[in-house]
């Protein structure tokens, strides 16, 4: 099973003088159980993009094949709620879309919703209050009073309580501080690791592709403009430079020492292996 | 002289205190940048200085002035302030009825208007935008509508509360552009609130604050040497700062560096002697 995009389009406002084409022919194979990232200026499709794998958005023509779900242009689709409870789809600042009296029964909205008990759906929420490490004393707080980063944490558990296979993230991080954007980032590979989620991160800040993700997709006005590792995409600054992407500094760093001639593997992993390659050829030139 | 000077300001929002005995100064002139995790005290502190929020100990001096009951309204002329989310401070119709509306509340007289208009919409590159719709521009040009508005009252102290980090990278750009711009032309003290390390590194003064207290204060350059300090209240510093430490474990002498080109420049010096 994977996920996967044949031709599809989709246009906005069509047949209006507003008509504006947002994805145009988009060809994609997403590998399940894998971290993607999907990049790209904004307006260049991302959002859009995302908003067809769990069928919010359809497409106005091309088919769309998610876990056995098949959508296609011009068709009705079908099962349309059990799919959205295997992708879940969260948000950009998904702490606007809080509005229970409590944390516990703000997260367990979703699967009351979809047909479970009152007593499943708190198991649920509870379940998922520990997956983002949301402890006990949380359960009855408003979600009103807590900081910016841990109702965050309250929107994503209201997705993680469907347990969704795939997860879906529009610029999780955006607006979060450093700290909170790191631990953001380790629960998105855990959730992928340990528990075997497929995860598609929609995301501006490339230091996170090249920390946490397995592949990138670059959209580029409404269409794919390269799908590839992580490996093969900041193997040098070129691809990234050509995207007016800024490489991470990691990246920046190598390729400024091997243009004044230092001699320095491409594939590089973080900053020890850097620092070896550098000592070696400074003490040994 | 000093534009802002803070002597052991106390603020509580409840019965704990949220800003513990604060003290620091900015000389005229002077970007200075804030940096601290969330709920650190950043932002109240920006507040307690615009005079939106009401201090419970402790002393505010503006430009000489101390801020009080009988100052306030005087000193926050002085003061101007941009916020975190670019759609949340919007309220003409149209770009320049956005920026209109300061001058209108200083009883600025209509014929007077539109050239401080034309001219502060140049100063950010919106002025081709004047006539258009605030909710259909991009983030970054947003920010810098709101920057325009609020350098039309001519303050002498702006203050930015995280006005990047709603933004993507091309807005990110645009605004700390606008501001190193504002910065060269001396005239303005700019107080930033962010989480950017690469505005912290071209800032002339940095302040940290943890838990509602300064941890540590200085030059970037000399701040971001406190490594462990900065890890324990759970801040970065830059790559160059944490490569240079990597290579002195493994016997590279070599200082720190702000950027990546000066760190290239001592590499390649440090290779040519061998």
């Amino acid at each position: 099973m994977s996920i996967t995009f044949e031709k599809v389009s989709h246009i906005y406002s069509d047949g209006t003088p507003y008509r504006f084409v947002a994805l145009s022919d988009v060809d994609l194979d997403i590998i399940e159980g894998q971290m993607t990232a999907i990049v790209g200026q904004t307006g260049s499709g991302k959002s859009t993009l995302v908003q067809h794998l769990n069928g919010l958005l359809l497409p106005a023509s091309g088919k769309i094949n998610v876990l056995d779900h098949v959508i296609e242009a011009g068709s009705h689709p079908k099962g349309l709620k059990s799919l959205r409870g295997k992708v879940g789809l969260v948000f950009q600042f998904p702490e606007y879309q809080l509005f229970e009296e409590t944390v516990l029964k703000d997260i367990a909205f979703g699967p009351k919703n979809f047909g479970f008990t009152e007593k499943e759906a708190i198991e649920k929420a509870r379940h998922a209050m520990k997956l983002v490490s949301l402890g006990k004393e949380f359960e009855e707080k408003s979600p009103l009073e807590l900081s910016g980063g841990q109702k965050r944490r309250v929107a994503i558990a209201g997705i993680l309580a469907m347990d969704p296979q795939v997860l879906v993230l529009d610029e999780p991080t955006a607006g979060l501080d450093p700290q909170g954007t790191i631990q953001m980032m380790e629960l998105f590979r855990e959730l992928n690791q340990k528990h075997h989620k497929t995860v598609l991160i929609v995301t501006h800040d490339m230091e996170q592709v090249f920390n946490y993700c397995d592949r990138v997709i670059v959209m580029a006005k409404g269409s794919v403009h390269t799908h590839t590792t992580c490996e093969e995409f900041f193997r040098d600054s070129s691809l990234c430079n050509s995207l007016a992407i800024l490489p991470p500094a990691l990246i920046r760093m190598k390729d400024a020492l091997k243009e004044k001639g230092f001699t320095i593997k491409d594939e590089m992993e973080d900053i020890h292996e850097l620092s070896k390659e550098i000592a070696r050829e400074v003490k040994h030139g | 002289m000093n534009a802002i000077e803070v002597k052991d300001l106390c603020f509580a929002y409840d019965k704990e205190d949220v800003v513990k005995k604060v003290s620091f100064s900015v000389p005229k002139g002077t970007y200075c940048t804030v940096v601290g995790h969330n709920g650190s005290g950043k932002s109240t502190i920006a507040k307690l200085i615009a005079g939106l929020l009401e201090k419970r100990s402790g002393s505010i001096i503006i430009d000489g002035i101390e801020l009080n009951d009988q100052t306030i309204c005087k000193l926050r002329n002085k003061i101007g302030i941009v916020f975190q989310n670019p759609d949340n401070q919007f309220i003409g119709s149209t770009v320049r009825d956005d920026i209109a509306f300061g001058l209108e509340n200083h009883n600025v007289p209509q014929p007077e208007m539109d050239p401080i208009i034309e001219e502060f919409s140049k100063r950010v590159g919106m002025s081709e935008f004047l006539n258009n719709e605030p909710t259909r521009l991009s983030g970054g040009q947003k920010q810098r509508v709101a920057i325009a508005g609020v350098l039309a009252m001519h303050p002498d102290i702006l203050i930015f509360d995280e006005a990047t980090s709603m933004l993507d990278p091309q807005g990110k750009d645009e605004i700390k552009k606008v501001i190193m711009n504002l910065h060269k032309e001396k005239e303005l003290t700019i107080l930033s609130i962010t989480h950017d390390i690469d505005e912290v590194s071209k800032s002339d003064y940095v302040i940290a604050l943890n838990q509602g207290q300064i941890v540590l204060q200085g030059k970037p350059e000399e701040l971001f040497q406190n490594e462990e300090k900065l890890k324990e209240i759970q801040l970065d510093v830059p790559f160059t700062f944490k490569l240079t430490k990597e290579l002195k474990k493994l016997g590279v002498s070599i200082n720190n560096h702000l950027t990546i080109e000066g760190m290239v420049n001592e590499l390649c010096q440090l290779r040519s002697k061998k």
